[in-house]
């Protein structure tokens, strides 16, 4: 995996996509040219002490120029407190550091023959990339895609125009089926025959995540879940990421998610 | 001329001043793609126990205005996976290793220094007597001053490094455990740890973390530390290894204008882990600035009388 770099990144753009997620644009060539899906980059929210740590985001997608050299890389920002207010309100022309790529990518070797993405809200994040990998890749696509209401699932048009098929669930019951997105996940892994190459991809709140391995292992299914902690450093340093996986012997461990992750084999990983 | 940047501690030269603090530089490995270990006066790598620990379940850090809160709980790999998995790569990329270690009894210390003493590559142990996040971090040795003692002594008696105690600030007089280290063999003595702390969560009336408490660190704590540092370095003639707080060259030679001779660097990674060659240069700047030559020569050159 390449090093990561620090970009003293130009925004390009900050669009709003509703009163609680916006998507932000960063000129960084160096990270765009090198980033997988599943990857993240730290990006520093001032420039004093203020909040002092950088915070995590999933590279949402990485943006080429008409030849197909990739010159920056966005990410879905949803608000929730002092550093992503800040994101909100930086303005095209400003500038952010930004580290990265840094973490394990989502495993997309084989390919699979069929990948579904399973998003609980901004755990759409990383599967911009992940769609634009597996497609060049040849594998069908569905996305499962979950919110709390119609107003909180964004990019519908994107991942159709590249042939992803969506399966929609809201808790209001305002768009796709009523209730949790893992609902029609088993909905449709129960009518999938065994046989098929099928890998599960999932990221969005813990008890979704743990959902989805449930499922995946009932159904004998490969799940790569991409977790998330709260991390000072995004490099290995401080320690404080920690996910606690099985080895191959069956131990238990606290591992880096930084590092060993953020994304993890859904039958490693051993809920708190 | 290019400045000399070289100080001394004990038997050790170090080719500058700057050093990744414990616990916040992983065992170095972790940041040999994005710096060149070699450069660095020498590596605090994360505190060590005689055996692997898991630590304390997340979260584990919470930020606090210009800090952070920690309690990790030390986890780590233990000492002999540290020697074996390692060692050779630290070696093989030139970095100068200060192994930071604790125990829960004296008689781990002077385990822990009997085995790395006879390693090569480890240039100095640092005695982490200060944890507070952990009880049997060794802070109860150093928050006694005969405990502090006697785990130096101990540790003394069985290595030809230069043994080095962390200080904790959670302590009414730093400068006495200073002494009390010097007294018992001690070639410098580290400071600060970080200070014992918390933070609550005023909607859930819950702390922040999953240990209650844990240790603040970061520019909130530096001018504390800068005092405690000043008070240590009049108090004894070994060399003090400063930290606390430190985001650039200016905050590093605060620290040793108030008589640190090298400094550690900890939290201010987290944000920054290219800061080491913005730290050197700031350095080199400002001595050439003063027309300095070498950089111990700033040293403990604090002015207090009034002009
Ligand atoms: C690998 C990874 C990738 C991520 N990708 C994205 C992304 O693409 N888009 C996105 O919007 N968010 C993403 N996040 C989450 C994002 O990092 C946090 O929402 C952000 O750090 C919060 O910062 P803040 O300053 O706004 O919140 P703070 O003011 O620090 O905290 C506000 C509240 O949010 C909680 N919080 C803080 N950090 C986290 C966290 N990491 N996870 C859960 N709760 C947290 C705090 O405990 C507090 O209750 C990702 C996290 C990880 C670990
Ligand atoms: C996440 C974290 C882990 C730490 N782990 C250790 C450790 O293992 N051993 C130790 O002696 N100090 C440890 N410390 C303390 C630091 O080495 C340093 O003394 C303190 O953070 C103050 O410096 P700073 O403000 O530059 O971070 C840790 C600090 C942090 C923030
Ligand atoms: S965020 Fe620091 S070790 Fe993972």
């Amino acid at each position: 995996m390449a090093a990561p770099v620090d970009v003293h990144a130009e925004v390009l753009a900050n669009t709003r996509l509703s009163a609680d997620y916006n998507v932000l644009v960063l000129a960084a060539p160096a990270i765009a040219g090198t980033a997988r899906a599943g990857q993240f980059v730290m990006i520093r929210t001032a420039d004093g002490t203020d909040p002092l740590l950088r915070r995590p985001f999933s590279v949402f997608e990485v943006l080429r120029r008409a030849d197909a050299t990739p010159y920056a890389i966005s990410i879905l920002c949803k608000r929730v407190g002092v550093g992503t207010s800040r994101l909100f309100e930086a303005a095209a022309g400003d500038r952010l550091d930004c580290l990265g790529p840094l973490g394990k990518p989502f495993t997309t070797v084989g390919p699979p023959s069929e990948a579904w993405m399973v998003a609980g809200g901004v755990g759409l994040a990383p599967f911009a990339t992940l769609a634009d990998e597996l497609r060049s890749a040849g594998t069908r696509i569905r996305l499962f895609y979950g919110g709390r209401s119609h107003t909180d699932l964004f990019y519908l048009e994107w991942f159709e125009s590249r042939g992803v098929a969506l399966e929609l669930a809201t808790e209001d019951g305002s768009r796709g089926s009523h209730g949790r997105v893992t609902v029609p996940l088993e909905r449709a892994l129960s009518a999938q025959p065994a046989s098929a190459g099928l890998t599960l991809y999932a990221c969005g709140p813990e008890p979704m995540l743990k959902a989805v391995a449930d499922l995946a292992r009932r159904y004998g299914r490969p799940s790569q879940l991409s977790t998330e902690r709260i991390m000072g450093c995004g490099m290995g340093g401080c320690y404080s990421c920690v996910v606690r996986v099985r080895d191959d012997e069956g131990r238990a461990h606290f591992v880096r998610s930084c590092l060993n992750g953020p994304v993890f084999n859904g039958d490693d990983v051993v809920w708190e | 001329m290019k400045a000399d940047l070289s100080v001394r501690i004990g038997s050790l030269v170090l080719k500058n001043p700057i050093i990744p603090a414990s616990g916040c530089f992983g065992y170095g490995l972790e940041y040999a793609e994005v710096v060149d270990l070699a450069s660095l006066g020498a590596i605090a790598v994360k505190g060590l126990f005689l055996t692997e620990r898991e630590g304390h379940p997340p979260p584990r850090i919470v930020e606090t205005p210009s800090g952070m809160l920690n309690a990790i709980g030390l986890q780590g790999i233990g000492v002999h996976r540290f020697v074996r998995e390692k060692m050779p790569e630290l070696r093989r990329l030139g970095a100068v290793v200060i192994v930071n270690i604790c125990g829960s009894a004296i008689s781990e210390y002077v385990e822990l220094a009997r085995i790395l003493s006879d390693v090569e590559g480890v240039a100095a142990l640092e005695l982490n007597i200060s944890c507070p996040n952990i009880k049997e971090g060794g802070i109860q040795f150093g928050c006694d001053l005969a405990s502090t003692a006697a785990v130096v002594s101990a540790v003394r008696k069985v290595t030809r490094l230069p043994v080095i105690p962390k200080l904790t600030p959670n302590v009414t007089s730093v400068s006495s455990f200073a002494k009390a280290a010097e007294e018992a063999g001690a070639d410098a003595v580290s400071l600060v740890n970080t200070f014992l702390a918390m933070a609550i969560d005023v909607e859930t009336r819950r702390p922040r973390l999953s240990n209650v408490m844990g240790g603040l660190s970061g520019p909130a704590i530096r001018p504390i530390a800068v005092r405690m540092v000043y008070d240590c370095a009049r108090a004894v003639r070994i060399p003090v290894i400063g930290m606390g707080g430190i985001t650039s060259a200016r905050d590093a030679l605060e620290f040793m204008i108030a008589g640190a001779t090298a400094v550690q660097v900890g939290t201010a990674c987290f944000v920054d882990p290219f800061i080491w060659t913005k730290l050197l240069a700031g350095i080199e700047d400002y001595l050439e600035r003063h027309g300095i030559e070498r950089v111990a020569d700033v040293v403990g050159t604090l002015q207090t009388d009034r002009a």
